[in-house]
């Protein structure tokens, strides 16, 4: 990795950091647990687009982890790594086919983002009732998933990372 | 635009996938109770009908559950992030509140028919 690498993974690092710090000042009155827009993984995407595979994870990584540790705490990380692994691994497998665009991608990434951590929610409960969230978190995962990555479209075709 | 075809079809399948999981998972009524669940066994129920406020002791710490009105919430609690008191009031079956860090579900057996989850236009 070169001087010009780590100053990119950096600046890519902070920007997902500072995206996630914007949307925690943003409340959802009312909103059930695990819903939110998931601005951070705006950065994500793009990465995944412009960069490729690797980097999108490692990005993704360390985002959760520092996101987690900053504005969360361990069941936070749990979670949030849970949700990322399998938003990721959707994502790639889905851009793979290259039946998608960014914005399909992005909105089944969404909903593997929520089912992981529905599925972490069941496994510390030892209960199958988390899963009574999971019409509420697909429908918000896709509209969230979504959205991003109809703004990520928009990124990754104009900025040069 | 293929694509553009194929993201609609996969939004709109999820989106119905969504549908499908909110009616298999309806829960099914029977008198109106407050099951209140730790590790996933359940340790005690309470009648909505009676009103009262119960200290549960759960995962090394305590939420206290309070049922009034036919409504039940948990209105105390040590555990850290809050989200079971911030939930709020549940009176509608298949309503839950969740306490992760003391691995507490406290959820609605019976009741009025749960209220509409989400709508998309």
């Amino acid at each position: 990795m070169n001087s010009r690498e780590i100053a990119r993974y950096a600046l890519l690092t902070a920007l997902a950091l500072a995206l996630s710090w914007l949307e925690s000042l943003i409340p959802l009155p009312g909103a059930p647990p695990g819903v939110k827009l998931g601005l951070g993984n705006l950065v994500v995407i793009v990465a995944l687009y412009r960069l490729g595979p690797g980097p999108a994870a490692g990005l993704s990584l360390v985002r959760v982890l520092l996101t987690s540790l900053t504005f969360g705490n361990a069941y936070a990380l749990a979670y949030s790594l849970a949700g990322a692994a399998v938003s990721l691994a959707v994502m790639l497998g889905l851009k793979r086919t290259g039946r998608f665009s960014i914005l399909g991608v992005s909105a089944a990434g969404g909903v593997g983002h929520n089912i992981g951590q529905i599925l972490v929610a069941m496994a510390v409960l030892r209960s199958g009732y988390a899963a009574g969230y999971l019409p509420v978190l697909l429908v918000s995962g896709v509209s969230a998933g979504a959205a991003v990555g109809a703004a990520g479209g928009v990124v990754a075709r104009r900025v040069r990372l | 635009m293929g694509r553009r075809r194929n993201d609609l079809l996969l939004i709109l399948g999820l989106l119905a996938a969504a549908g499908l999981c909110a009616l298999l998972l309806r829960p099914r009524g029977g008198g109106a109770w407050a099951v209140v669940e730790v590790d996933g066994a359940e340790t005690a129920r309470y009648s909505l009908a009676q009103d009262r406020t119960v200290r549960l002791e759960a995962g090394g710490g305590y939420n206290v559950l309070s049922i009034s009105g036919r409504r039940a919430a948990v209105t105390e609690a040590d555990c850290g992030d809050h989200t079971c008191v911030s939930t709020g009031w549940i009176d509608r079956r298949g309503e839950a509140i969740i306490c992760l860090p003391h691995r507490l579900v406290v959820r609605v057996e019976g009741g009025p028919a749960p209220a509409v989850d989400a709508s998309v236009n």
